[in-house]
């Protein structure tokens, strides 16, 4: 049986420019530490969070990210999804893997925040943008 | 507008970041140092990031370039203070700080710093800087 996921808060943020990181990544961890997320963990969300918000801005000019705190049994966790109106991804196995980059990076953001994340959702179309959704578990 | 300030400290700049970069201020901190580098003639960067609570693959992309850049101008660059929830999210993430030492605090790497450049100046007699060790 699948434990249902309860959505306790909502909060909607957009990340346009280079400077909007910074005061994101503040929120994020604000919303970390009211759930008692440890620091490792609030460390591991917080860079997935500054990588797939780069990315973002890199590949798409920007778009909105919300954050969530949600609960799964006894478990709460944070929820980030991002949404950008970009391009696209061709090919999203392609762009999961190490060393990828289509920008001029080392190509550590998507695969290195699937791995920093608990759960990780990557939806793209081309022409249309990406969503790309990942959860972090308080002690997960 | 924002500026990391970078110490000299006899033949060894010092930097301290204490503010979360952003892209900005990183790529103002790469340009300045290498530029610092050229004009003191230093021969050792120290990073203290103690006070930094989040590496992300393009800060630490700036870090690496920094090393590699000070390598081509004889330098060599000590990273120190990592905090351990940042070391154990790089290795998660998969960023090899390529190009930098790494010491557990400013002292340590200040050791690593002038035992490297030492060194390097006892074994090459020929070094311009040789004779500079009694100044």
């Amino acid at each position: 049986m699948i434990t249902p996921v309860i959505l306790l808060s909502k909060d909607n943020m957009t990340v346009l420019r280079e400077q909007d990181v910074v005061p994101f990544r503040n929120r994020v961890k604000e919303y970390a530490i009211k759930i008692r997320m440890g620091l490792v963990n609030q460390t591991k969300l917080i860079t997935a969070a500054s990588e797939l918000a780069r990315n973002m801005l890199k590949y798409a000019n920007g778009g909105i990210v919300s954050i969530e705190t949600i609960a799964r049994g006894r478990e709460s966790g944070i929820r980030l999804t991002f949404k950008d109106e970009g391009p696209g991804i061709a090919d999203v196995n392609l762009a999961l893997k190490d060393g990828f980059s289509t920008g001029k990076s080392l190509g550590l953001g998507l695969p290195g925040a699937r791995r920093l994340a608990s759960e990780f959702e990557i939806n793209s179309e081309i022409g249309k943008g990406t969503k790309v959704m990942i959860i972090k578990w308080a002690n997960g | 507008m924002d500026k990391i300030p970078i110490l000299r400290m006899g033949r060894f700049l010092l930097v301290t970041i204490q503010v979360d970069l952003y892209d900005k201020l990183a790529l103002d901190l790469e340009a300045d140092l290498i530029k610092m580098v050229g004009k003191t003639n230093a021969r050792g960067i120290l990073i203290d990031i103690s006070a930094v609570n989040i590496v992300d693959s393009f800060m630490g992309r700036i870090i690496s370039n920094i090393g590699a850049m000070a390598k081509l101008v004889d330098a060599e660059t000590v990273v120190v203070g990592m905090q351990p929830a940042v070391a154990i999210t790089l290795v998660e993430l998969g960023l090899p700080l390529r190009g930098v030492y790494t010491a557990l605090n400013v002292e340590k790497g200040m050791d690593l710093l002038k035992s490297k450049v030492l060194r390097e100046e006892e074994t090459d007699p020929d070094d311009d800087y040789a004779g500079d060790s009694s100044v």
